[in-house]
């Protein structure tokens, strides 16, 4: 009730303020969104893509970089070292710039046998920058479990490869799914970004309309189609959450 | 003559400078059970660990039924397979049912199939009253039933000796008791056990003999009756009279 009334006097000043016929004209102008809207949803199918194929890759990737990286002992220093170096430097470079330097330059060199579409590139570009970040995720989620746990796994004969495999790593991936859902949304978002590279994706297609209706309708469509997407994700991983909560405190099976 | 299930010789075992065990000589027989006694800190803890090899020793030997598992290049795995060890803390896995806490390592370590291990474990479980626990996960269970499940886990894999490390100095006091009757019983059954405990009325009932540990060395071991009834050393007597005020014997 409320919020019913919240919602209504926001509305109601809102609607009533000096110059609101003109933001609504320059932002929510219903017949663009009509002409733009469809145009729009196509090319948003792009962004999801990329999204579903990048985030399949980094998820994998990271984890096994979080692993490197928690490895004992002065053989795997190594690794360890090689793991470190590679998320300092792609947490530490802007997105912005890898898509750039893989996208421009790496298509420039005309590899033979790799794909040169700028699509690909900037997918990749985003896959090596998010690893980095999921990596550190992973790792918080790593450490995050007591050493009693290997211990006791360990004592029990199991090595420790199974241990991480059986014991560790399920009850590390588990704490971080909620941050790693916002790394989800913030790629999601980023996704926008290979429009730099030409890809007409969401977001360029919204600066195509734009220019040519000298109406920034799409951009709110986009806006809009961002939101959609990521909400739905926010609430699932809190779905997730609580239902992991209550079958552990319910103490059933799945 | 056959070798002794346990023999520790010499052992020493430093933290940075700290030199927790210094010079250790303990032998275990076949069925027997010792209990260690002494002070917190006094070297109880890091002994167990050590003879189940998550701590690497600096200095000495351990042999289980004659052969030296702290050799170098010894296949830490398979030794551990054969050494039970239950912690002070529990430790189950909480992201498991209590069926798949006991079945995941003798699946994965010993290559059971899962219905054997199933039948292994419901079989244990069944025994020690905790059937109808099996599928719940660890935090629904009360502090005894998770340590009665911890031992079940360590059973589960048919080990020839037995580490108990303080198993019942989390628990409420009215929750020591069934953990205390699953340890006389596996004792009654000939388990050999290597016990580390604050519980003296148990130890002077179950143990076969009871060593005293004091600053890293075992500084009396004798028969219960005779440690607890006639110590010889002015620090085991101090160490008892403290329990005995404190009500605990």
């Amino acid at each position: 009730m409320s919020t019913a009334v919240f919602v209504t006097v926001v509305a109601l000043s809102v609607s009533n303020a000096p110059g609101w016929p003109d933001v609504k004209q320059a932002f929510f102008d219903r017949e663009v969104f009509d002409d733009s809207f469809p145009a729009i949803l196509e090319a948003f199918l792009v962004n999801v893509r990329i999204f579903l194929v990048a985030e399949v890759f980094i998820l994998v990737l990271a984890l096994g970089l979080a692993v490197l990286r928690s490895l004992p002992g002065p053989v795997f220093f190594p690794l360890r070292l090689l793991a470190t170096v590679y998320a300092d430097i792609f947490r530490g470079i802007p997105t912005i710039l890898v898509i750039y330097i893989l996208g421009f330059g790496v298509t420039a060199l005309q590899l033979p046998g790799v794909p040169n579409s700028p699509l690909f590139w900037g997918t990749v570009a985003l896959v090596v920058v998010y690893t980095a970040y999921v990596s550190e995720v992973y790792r918080a989620g790593i450490e995050s479990v007591h050493p009693s746990q290997e211990a006791a796994a360990r004592s029990l004969g199991l090595t420790r490869f199974q241990a991480l495999r059986f014991v560790v790593l399920p009850q590390a991936v588990r704490r971080v799914i909620p941050p790693l859902l916002n790394d989800f949304i913030g790629l999601q978002k980023d996704t926008a970004l290979v429009a730099l590279l030409g890809v007409v994706e969401a977001f360029r297609q919204s600066q195509i309309e734009v220019a040519a209706t000298f109406n920034y309708t799409p951009y709110l469509a986009t806006a809009l189609l961002f939101v959609l997407i990521t909400v739905p994700l926010a609430r699932f991983t809190d779905w997730l959450t609580a239902r992991d909560r209550k079958r552990q405190q319910a103490g059933r099976l799945a | 003559m056959t070798a002794p299930a346990l023999a520790i010789e010499g052992l020493r075992k430093s933290f940075g400078k700290l030199e927790v065990l210094r010079g250790i000589d303990l032998a275990l027989d076949e069925h027997e059970v010792v209990c260690l006694i002494g002070a917190s800190g006094s070297g109880k803890s890091t002994l167990l660990r050590c003879v189940n090899l998550l701590e690497p020793i600096d200095e000495g030997r351990i042999l289980l039924r004659g052969e030296d598992i702290t050799a170098p290049g010894i296949d830490v795995n398979r030794v551990r397979r054969g050494i039970g060890i239950v912690f002070q803390a529990f430790n189950l896995f909480p992201h498991m049912s209590v069926l798949e806490n006991v079945t995941l390592a003798p699946r994965k370590a010993l290559g059971l199939s899962k219905e054997e291990a199933v039948a292994r474990a419901d079989e244990l479980l069944a025994r020690f009253g905790l059937s109808d626990k099996r599928d719940e996960y660890p935090d629904r269970l009360s502090g005894g039933q998770q340590q009665r499940v911890a031992i079940v886990r360590a059973l589960a894999m048919q080990p020839g000796l037995l580490l108990l490390d303080e198993v019942t100095s989390a628990l409420d006091p009215e929750l020591v008791a069934e953990v205390l009757n699953v340890i006389r019983e596996l004792a009654a059954e000939g388990m050999t056990m290597l016990i580390a405990t604050h519980e003296m009325g148990f130890a002077r009932d179950v143990a076969h003999r009871v060593c005293f540990l004091d600053e890293g060395v075992i500084l009396e071991q004798g028969p219960p009756e005779a440690i607890f009834a006639a110590p010889q050393e002015p620090r085991t007597r101090q160490f008892l009279q403290r329990i005995v005020e404190a009500g605990r014997l």
